[in-house]
């Protein structure tokens, strides 16, 4: 062998252990850059997404913003893995209600309590500030305050000789039961139970309207509770008895709504974003002009007329991040009052001053969509649930949701499936 | 004053020159991180502060042992592995046969094969997704027009059927390997030894258990080494088609291994996991070896 | 008489044939026709077999810029570029290190080399799961995550024993006495491997070139938790993302499938000769 192989063979090694080493150190360049993880499905569209950027450089010149889109599902996993390199591979994340336990735990989002003004503070919604606050800290502004409302078609309806939405769930099954028989809808109600968050979405919304509870008072799980092992019970009996499209255990809220859109069902629920696609948008929906929104029912004999699930989102700046001031003027940028107020018709602004007198009739005035989806909004809401916070979460929730699937595909009794679950979650709080 | 070295003891210092390169990539690359995989699996280490930490013995392995997820995942790994191993075996085999007696436009057959097996499994994943798709797909589209079925199926909503229907999607991704292999030892049999036995007035069937299928005992020990060992640690096509649904249905060892470290946050016991696959792995690879390398019989 | 008696046997595999090849291009085909219909046919009822106005809409939204209706669409020819980049780096560093590797143990007498033989096929046994943990905590440390260094690196995990296991085979099928003459004539070990074997060679060179990359371009898993943005995300990560519960695009994903297909299909059709022999030589040695 040469020497110079040899002596070659050592360089290059030796330049590869300290290239290893002292990796990590990067120069920085004189641009901020700002990289924002998103998601698609809810809010603005990504061409909105870019305007309200363009917006943020009028007044930022110097600040890049990047945005990542990726789906709901993938999110939590994504951040989890993005956050582990240093500097982390994101400086604004996207994070679910749920998911603020979990995150401000492991330490990812950076603490701006004293960053918002008590003005700030005062304007906004107090139900918003639950979301994006853990323990007293508050870890981002709120962006997507969301719930499921109730979809239905007007024209099968009034076809079908129904002249009112149901208010229970009772009376949507007789009315299904009208509809299907007059052959208007083969499937009159979609669901979508698919084996993920959504299902647990679903789930919620219907067993607060049965008086059932997720958690106790000393938050151990009672979704097992009579109330609860009756409410999947119905969910499963309501796909024997043909109301429900059985593909309903594979569904998620697009499936819902493509097949609500293409006039295969005549009720369904979903989040706000559905309205305007469903209603109004002629190239996504066959069913423009049929589509109505109501509160949704709850079951008869309910102390609350309706209940819904809230499913709000919050922008967080991640604590890690370099950029942390560049991403927090972005992020307060993007959840302003005036950008939330123009693409409102995606959703709902989280300032409240908002939904009273005359600034209520100006945002309705904003878009065609508005003027049913504001006031149903602040119907809607007072009877919002949300789901338990704790830094488990993700866990749980993955063990609730197949319970809801073993049940519904028959795999289990609803109640032995919801014994099995509630049993994770107290091991989980362990 | 250089040594001088006899050229035996020349070969052995150029020899350990240039695996040199390949011996540090193998040590940094795989010994280092398999052996730390080994020292995390006694730990309780979250993925948000991925430094080892709070050791906890054997804690993890023994959760596994009592936990009815890791069993049913092991079961589930077994039988992907071994249907679609065995599928692929026999199809691939069936095909190799028939290019080996080159009909009419064997050559476009054999080209074709590679398709499939060019196609990335990511791509595959979609594909048959889309054919499996409860409103749209074609599979519905064309069991329905064939009046097979009366009404569109979900398909991929019953544990069982998405599993096999998972494993469909595999075989027709890596039966082109396996037929492309065997296709290959087929031919390099010599001629004589095929017209040999055509004279000794073998039947079709000897001809192909005595002869052939000897001979093509090494090709298929590795065919089968390689893609059983890839079979159990199935991970990809889990992903995009079923993502370890309906109701965990599909979730193989892999796949819960990834739940484990990266959706759940717990390294240790995905580390705990991890080792299992890589000792099962290799204890499969080490039976296979035994029982199907024998020295090669002449006829 | 034998030529029809050949005829009937030639006609009665033809029959064999057609189902194998229909199996085989029936889905492929269902990718391109969807590729190339609007979203609104593809949701239609019951699908047809050929889109009645095929449109080239889809590929233009990837591909040419500015025309893109989704996100991901738009950031999709980046990850190709970064899937070239890794594949082709992988592939040459593999090459470089497993040719070295090879010769030694294909020639070389070494009293370690069945040692070193098993211990790389042990390693290529070694599940990816069980490496990803601890190299993902490295390269966390070492700010290495979401850039494309950290692929190459960590494909080199079983793209280099797959390759020095190619290449072994490859050499030993060399006849020695041409490197003999060279080593005679005073050519050092290294001159030998490349002025007389790696041109001897270089077929089974190509052949194993062409497999590395299709396992780096084919690479999903170590994509999937080492990358995040478009800095490194590598096809396979995109078109997964594609493909999340919510399949919208449905047109995009296909589209992107094709397009993710093209270069490893057209490089293994084109250089198929190598593909065989590579596969035939794993075979035969074993």
């Amino acid at each position: 062998m040469t020497k110079l192989y040899r002596i070659t063979m050592i360089v290059v090694l030796i330049a590869m252990a300290i290239s290893m080493t002292s990796c990590g150190a990067k120069p920085e360049s004189t641009e901020k850059s700002v990289k924002v993880l998103a998601m698609q499905q809810a809010g603005p569209t990504p061409e909105e997404m870019n305007e309200i950027v363009a917006k943020f450089n009028e007044s930022n010149p110097g600040i890049k913003v990047n945005i990542d889109y990726v789906s709901y599902d993938a999110l939590h996993d994504k951040i989890a893995t993005s956050m582990a390199t240093n500097p982390p591979a994101y400086d604004v994340i996207l994070v679910d209600d749920i998911w603020y336990a979990e995150f401000a735990k492991n330490g990812y989002l950076w603490d701006v309590t004293s960053k918002i003004s008590k003005e700030t503070k005062d304007s906004i919604f107090a139900a918003a500030w639950d979301i994006t606050t853990v323990n007293g800290v508050t870890y981002g502004m709120p962006w997507l305050l969301d719930e499921k409302y109730f979809f239905y078609n007007e024209k099968m309806l009034a076809d079908a000789g129904i002249a009112a939405p149901p208010k229970t769930w009772e009376e949507l099954e007789a009315q299904s039961l009208i509809l299907k028989e007059k052959g208007i809808v083969e499937y009159p109600i979609v669901w979508s139970w698919a084996q993920a968050e959504t299902a647990i979405c679903d789930f919620v919304a219907l067993l607060y309207g049965n008086g059932g509870r997720f958690t106790d008072e000393n938050g151990k799980p009672a979704f097992n509770e009579a109330a609860g092992v009756e409410t999947l019970q119905w969910m499963v009996d309501s796909i024997d008895k043909g109301i429900v499209n059985p593909a309903s255990i594979s569904y998620v809220e697009e499936d819902v709504r493509n097949t609500f859109s293409q006039g295969k069902a005549a009720f369904a629920i979903n989040w706000l974003y559905m309205y305007e696609l469903a209603a109004i948008n002629t190239d996504e929906s066959q069913v423009v002009g049929q589509v109505k929104m109501s509160l949704i029912p709850a079951f008869e004999g309910n102390a609350a007329p309706s209940s819904s699930i809230n499913g709000s989102m919050g922008f967080s700046v991640v604590d890690k991040s370099p950029n942390r001031e560049e991403a927090w003027k972005y992020v307060e940028f993007l959840t302003s009052e005036e950008i939330q107020r123009e693409y409102s018709a995606h959703l709902p602004p989280v300032w409240s001053g908002n939904y009273e007198g005359e600034a209520l009739n100006e945002l309705m005035a904003l878009n065609e969509s508005n003027p049913v989806t504001v006031p149903m909004f602040k119907e809607q809401f007072p009877y919002s649930h949300v789901r338990p916070k704790v830094p488990y979460y993700a866990e749980g929730s993955k063990a609730l949701q197949l319970a809801l699937q073993e049940a519904l595909t028959k795999s289990k009794t609803p109640q032995q499936a919801l014994d099995d679950a509630a049993a994770k979650w107290i091991e989980l709080a362990k | 004053m250089r040594k001088l070295l006899t050229l035996r003891q020349q070969e052995e210092r150029d020899g350990f020159w240039m695996l040199l390169p390949a011996i540090g990539v193998f040590g940094v690359i795989s010994v280092l991180p398999i052996l730390f995989t080994l020292v995390l699996s006694f730990t309780d280490t979250p993925l948000s502060n991925p430094t080892p930490q709070n050791f906890v013995g054997l804690k993890n392995f023994l959760a596994f042992i009592n936990s009815k997820d890791f069993w049913a995942s092991i079961w589930r790994t077994f039988y992907f592995t071994s249907v679609s191993v065995g599928l692929e075996l026999i199809l691939g085999l069936g095909i190799a046969l028939l290019i080996h007696s080159k009909p009419f436009g064997w050559q476009f057959l054999r080209a074709s094969l590679i398709i499939p097996w060019a196609v990335p499994t990511i791509v595959n994943g979609a594909i048959w997704r889309w054919i499996y798709n409860a409103d749209y797909g074609a599979l519905n589209g064309l069991l329905y027009s064939l009046g097979i079925i009366e009404k569109y199926q979900a398909w991929l909503t019953k544990p069982f059927l998405a599993m096999n229907l998972v494993i469909v999607a595999d075989v027709w991704h890596s039966v082109p390997f396996i037929a492309l292999i065997l296709q290959a030892a087929l031919a390099t049999i010599p001629r004589e030894i095929e017209e040999a036995s055509m004279i000794d007035g073998a039947s079709v069937w000897q001809r192909f258990v005595h002869i052939r299928l000897q001979l093509l005992r090494p090709a298929i020990l590795v065919a089968l080494v390689v893609r059983t060992v890839e079979a159990f640690r199935v991970f990809d096509i889990i992903y995009v088609i079923t993502q370890g649904g309906p109701a965990f249905g599909t979730v193989t060892i892999s796949y819960l291994t990834y739940l484990e470290s990266f959706t759940y946050g717990h390294l240790g016991s995905g580390s705990a996991l991890s080792f299992l696959i890589s000792a099962i792995t290799l204890m499969l690879a080490l039976i296979y070896i035994r029982i199907l390398y024998r020295p090669e019989v002449q006829k | 008489m034998k030529r029809l008696t050949r005829f009937i046997k030639n006609s009665w595999l033809v029959v064999f044939m057609v189902p194998v090849l229909l199996f085989i291009y029936a889905p492929i085909t269902w990718l391109i026709t969807s590729s190339i219909s609007t979203r609104a046919q593809l949701l239609a009822m019951p699908p047809r077999f050929f889109p009645e106005n095929p449109t080239l809409k889809n590929y233009m939204d990837i591909l040419v810029p500015g025309t893109a209706v989704s996100e991901v669409a738009r950031t999709f020819k980046i990850t190709l570029g970064n899937s070239l980049l890794v594949a082709l780096v992988t592939t040459v560093i593999c090459l470089i290190i497993a040719s070295l590797a090879a010769y030694a143990l294909a020639r070389l007498r070494l009293r370690y080399k069945n040692n070193f033989i098993m211990g790389i096929l042990s390693i290529r046994m070694i599940p990816e799961i069980s490496l990803v943990i601890p190299l993902f905590i490295a390269a966390a440390r070492f700010g290495w995550l979401d850039k494309p260094l950290v692929l190459i690196v960590t494909y080199l995990s079983f793209a280099l024993p797959f390759a020095i296991w190619m290449l072994t085979t490859f050499f030993e099928t060399i006849p020695i006495e041409m490197e003999d003459a060279a080593l005679i004539d005073g050519s050092s070990r290294l001159n030998t491997l490349f002025k007389v074997i790696l041109p001897l060679a270089s077929p089974g060179i190509v052949s194993t070139a062409l497999f590395i990359f299709l396992l780096a371009w084919d690479e999903f898993f170590f994509a999937l938790i080492f990358t995040s943005t478009t800095a490194s995300k590598t096809v396979p990560v995109a078109i997964a993302e594609f493909t999340g519960r919510y399949a919208v695009d449905i047109t995009a994903m296909m589209t992107g499938g094709v397009l993710a297909a093209l270069p490893p299909v057209i490089l293994a059709l084109l250089f198929q000769r190598y593909i065989v022999s590579g596969l035939s030589a794993g075979a035969v040695k074993g």
